[in-house]
């Protein structure tokens, strides 16, 4: 490996110890595809043209200064962006080779195998127990027996042993922290195979931040991640595969629309960006 | 010290000292202005306590069991609204359980499930937000009709009364429900979608247990207006002379604005003081009715 | 980690790759019916419109096959149940709006004065006290009011301490009462539209130096009058449609009111009049209920809408 430049190294003071250990292929086997995808707003256009291939069991960062789309995208690949006034997705999304967008296909059994997990910690006004069985109670999950998929959920989640004396208590009494937490545990109950995270630490202190990274090196493992974050160091602390977004100006009606700049394994974004643009966000030129 | 030149700017006056020594906010028209305003709340008020203290005054010789449990007489002495406590309890009764249910589900079917920009939709919400504004003895009229179409004789009917009283409260359960319904955040459903579960789920299992509390409030809040209303079942023609206990759907009734109303236009002071006592009674039933709502309003609303 | 749940859906946990399963998802019947019950509910509404609508218009047009409409509308007799009968209905109208009318010199200043008060002066804490107090007001049957306005403000109020020449009913003292059963409508109303003045407004006005009467009446005011308005234009409403109040203390007499010491009857209290004797359905009485019920409705129905406008207008601005 060459010596950093010096603006890419001071920017990012992280280790790649994720990156290095696993030996990841040069390019990700797709388990989420987009092949051309635009999201619109009704005439407004969000994103323009991605080609993406997501990695399975792999953590993916989306990056980029805000405005360029990320979210977006991001909601566009469990389909949640049909509950948006207008919202409109053109291109292909395939997931397994399916396209997610077809006509038979069903947006809630879309949702229950690609899970999100939100900024705000949003729990639900129920116990945490209920929380968690929430779930699969709804999409109709065979369970044999529901304590024990509550407490796998949050032993995956790193929850359980802060929670176990306390299941049926509300859930709004845990700290920010712990809320995500369970907000993961609930996502994992129904077993997804695809987990997004839109800037799930930014509502988050420092040590609460540094758990849930622990816990994404964990869930790697068993889920897929793509989480979209605006902090740079993260992506760099978690991130196998790395996608930096920018937000272009359209010349006549002067919207911005957000289109990929440059995807590549962590390491390489970081230590050698390929696009001046990847260059300016990583060493702080603007952004 | 003027300058010579032509185009001279002013000379610089020594300002105008600040301490005045008077008050901007307690100049005579600023305080006869906040005089008046205190006045427009004391008119409303002392109204309001000369009204509760006369009814009192007039119905406080007949606050009395008889009241509770007498048939209405020709002696005022004798006479009591008992069929009038039966009848309201039917009638509101009735209401309660073909309103209610109609409101919430037509309230669910707006908020959550209708598609906003379609014309229709905002054409059923514009209709919803007049229907609150007619005038209540037009739904009498539309019960009278609706029954006279049906073939019915004998109108002044437990089921009649409800059909009008339901209809009339139906456009303010329905706004009611629909506030307490956008009060839960998007947040929980966007959870709960994000989940894999369907609207329906979502609505169900997440959206209205959550808005129960307001919806109660709201409820409660409209049946005590139907309690209160008298104009749509003069029109079905309640103003009948009742001494039996009303005891079905399809028995005679009367209910107790309809009694006020009733002693009120008797000429002998003895009617008086029975309308008097009686309207007692209403308040005090509206009042214990609106206290459960404040009070379910505060101990179960979420803070989100 | 144990996977105790069969495992369902794709094969991302790394295990050997199974057949992509697709996304048929559950065929859910009951849930198309449930979604189809709540449209019903909500179809009620615009039955229930169209059935007033229905209610109204047909009894009415045999009504108007018996009475010219402009007999009806410009008559100045109204004796429906005479055997010479006379159906103009101008004494309904005019003792509907000397009702109207005294109302809203009641509630209009007092009203505004309320809301003034709670939205511009009152501290939160004294808000969050007055402001329910005065929705007492509101809830208030109207029966008992009717009571009030005939016992007290007529019989007492206006016979015994002011010793005005009137007899057992008049005018003045429902629409008095009506008035003030109406300020709870028009403060709540207003009170709102003032609130929604954003602060800057108002922090803009003290900056220059006016004192709080004036930034009241020349920047907030003028910022919330579409409310304002709407909240006058909900009261008249409100005081063309009272039935009751006019019903006990108006009086029964239909006639040309000039003097609102006078007793009259209005459209409201015809109806409820009217409806107390023995009507055969379809008879000429029985019609008349409805003509008058139809004309009634109409004017609401237009005071409504007018309303309806100034709110929107006042809620988009902010």
């Amino acid at each position: 490996m060459s010596t950093p430049t010096g603006s890419a190294a001071t920017a990012t003071h992280t280790n790649f110890h994720a990156a290095e250990t696993r030996r990841l292929a040069a390019t990700p086997s797709g388990l989420i595809r987009c092949e051309d995808v635009n999201v619109y707003y009704g005439e407004f256009r969000a994103v323009t043209g991605v080609n993406l291939e997501f990695g399975r069991n792999e953590i993916t960062a989306l990056i980029g200064p805000s405005g360029c789309g990320k979210s977006t995208l991001l909601r566009s690949l469990n389909r949640m962006n049909d509950l948006v006034d207008g919202a409109r997705v053109e291109g292909t999304v395939l997931f397994q080779d399916e396209d997610i967008y077809a006509k038979a296909v069903d947006p809630i059994e879309v949702r229950r195998r690609i899970g999100m997990v939100f900024q705000k910690p949003n729990p639900f006004p129920k116990s945490i127990y209920d929380n968690i069985a929430y779930g699969p109670r709804v999409t109709g999950m065979k369970v044999d027996n529901m304590d024990d998929l509550v407490e796998e959920a949050l032993t995956r989640s790193a929850l359980w042993g802060e929670v176990k004396d306390k299941l049926k208590q509300s859930a709004f009494g845990l700290s920010g922290g712990q809320q995500q937490r369970l907000c993961i545990a609930r996502t994992i109950a129904v077993q997804p195979d695809v987990i997004l995270m839109d800037e799930p630490c930014s509502a988050l202190d420092p040590i609460a931040t540094s758990r849930i990274e622990d816990l994404m090196h964990e869930l790697r493992k068993d889920y897929t991640i793509i989480i979209v974050t605006h902090n740079m160091q993260q992506a760099a602390r978690v991130a196998d595969r790395t996608a930096f977004f920018t937000a272009l100006a359209d010349e006549s009606t002067g919207d911005r629309t957000g289109v990929l700049v440059e995807y590549d394994l962590t390491r390489n974004i970081f230590e050698q960006p390929q696009d001046q643009r990847t260059e300016d966000y990583i060493s702080g030129r603007f952004g | 010290m003027s300058p010579t030149s032509t185009t001279a700017t002013q000379p610089l006056r020594a300002s105008a000292p600040i301490a005045t020594g008077r008050n901007g906010e307690m100049r005579p028209s600023a305080l006869a202005f906040l005089l008046l305003l205190w006045l427009s709340l004391f008119v409303a008020f002392a109204v309001l306590i000369t009204l509760l203290i006369t009814i009192f005054l007039t119905g406080q010789n007949k606050l009395s069991t008889a009241l509770l449990f007498n048939f209405p007489s020709a002696d005022p002495d004798e006479a009591g609204a008992r069929p009038a406590i039966l009848g309201s309890v039917w009638a509101i009764g009735a209401t309660a359980v073909m309103t209610l249910p109609l409101g919430i589900a037509a309230a669910v079917h707006l908020e959550e499930f209708a598609d906003r920009k379609r014309w229709f939709n905002r054409f059923i919400e514009l209709n919803v937000q007049n229907l609150a504004a007619v005038p209540s003895i037009v739904y009498g009229l539309l019960a009278l009709a609706f029954l006279s179409m049906l073939g019915v004789t004998n109108k002044n009917i437990v089921i009649g009364g409800a059909f009008a009283l339901t209809l009339l409260i139906l456009p303010v359960i329905i706004i009611a429900t629909r506030e307490a319904l956008r009060a839960v955040p998007r947040e929980i459903r966007d959870g709960s979608l994000a989940l894999g579960a369907t609207q329906w789920q979502t609505t169900w299992r997440q959206v209205l247990p959550a808005s129960v509390p307001g919806i109660a409030t709201g409820s409660i809040l409209a049946l005590s207006r139907a309690l209160g209303e008298a104009a749509p079942l003069l029109v079905l023609g309640a103003l009948v002379y009742i001494t039996f206990d009303p005891n079905g759907l399809l028995s005679g009734y009367t209910t107790l604005p309809i009694q006020i109303f009733n002693w009120t236009g008797r000429p002998q002071e003895g009617f008086h003081e029975l309308a008097g006592a009686t309207s007692i009674l209403l308040l005090a039933v509206l009042i214990l009715m609106n206290a459960l709502a404040i009070f379910i309003r505060n101990k179960f609303q979420k803070r989100w | 980690m144990t996977a105790i749940i069969e495992r369902r859906g794709g094969p991302a946990s790394g295990r050997a790759p199974a057949p992509a399963s697709s996304f048929a998802g559950r065929r859910r019947p009951g849930e198309f019916l449930i979604k189809l019950a709540l449209r019903l509910a909500a179809a009620v509404t615009v039955v229930t419109t169209v059935g007033i609508l229905i209610a109204l218009l047909i009894p009415s047009l045999s009504f108007f096959a018996e009475v010219p409409v402009l007999e009806f509308l410009f008559g100045t007799r109204w004796a429906p149940r005479f055997a010479d009968a006379s159906f103009g209905v101008l004494p309904l109208v005019t003792a509907t709006l000397w009702t109207t009318l005294i109302a809203l010199l009641v509630a209009v200043p007092f009203g505004l004065g309320a809301a003034t008060l709670l939205a511009e002066y009152a501290r939160p804490r004294v808000r969050k006290v007055l402001k329910p107090l005065l929705e007492i007001l509101a809830g208030i049957p109207t029966v008992v009011y009717g009571f009030f306005a005939l016992q007290f403000v007529q019989g007492t109020v206006l016979r015994d301490w002011l010793h005005l020449p009137t007899g057992a009913f008049s005018v003045l003292a429902a629409g008095l009462v009506m008035g003030v059963m109406i300020i709870p409508t028009i403060a709540s109303i207003a009170e709102d539209a003032m609130s929604a003045v954003p602060q800057a407004l108002r922090q803009g006005s003290a900056a220059l130096g006016a004192n709080r009467m004036q930034t009241t009446l020349r920047v907030v005011f003028p910022a919330a009058l579409s409310g304002i308005v709407a909240a006058v234009v909900l009261g008249i409403s409100r005081a063309v449609g009272e039935t009751m109040i006019v019903a006990i203390a108006a009086g029964n007499q239909a006639q040309l009111v000039t003097n609102p010491l006078d007793q009259g009857q209005t459209m409201t209290g015809f109806i409820a009049n009217a409806a107390l004797g023995d009507s055969r359905v379809g008879s000429l009485e029985y019609n008349t209920l409805f003509a008058v019920g139809l004309l009634l409705f109409l004017i609401t129905l237009l005071i409504n809408f007018i309303s309806i406008r100034f709110v929107r207008r006042f809620r988009e601005a902010y």
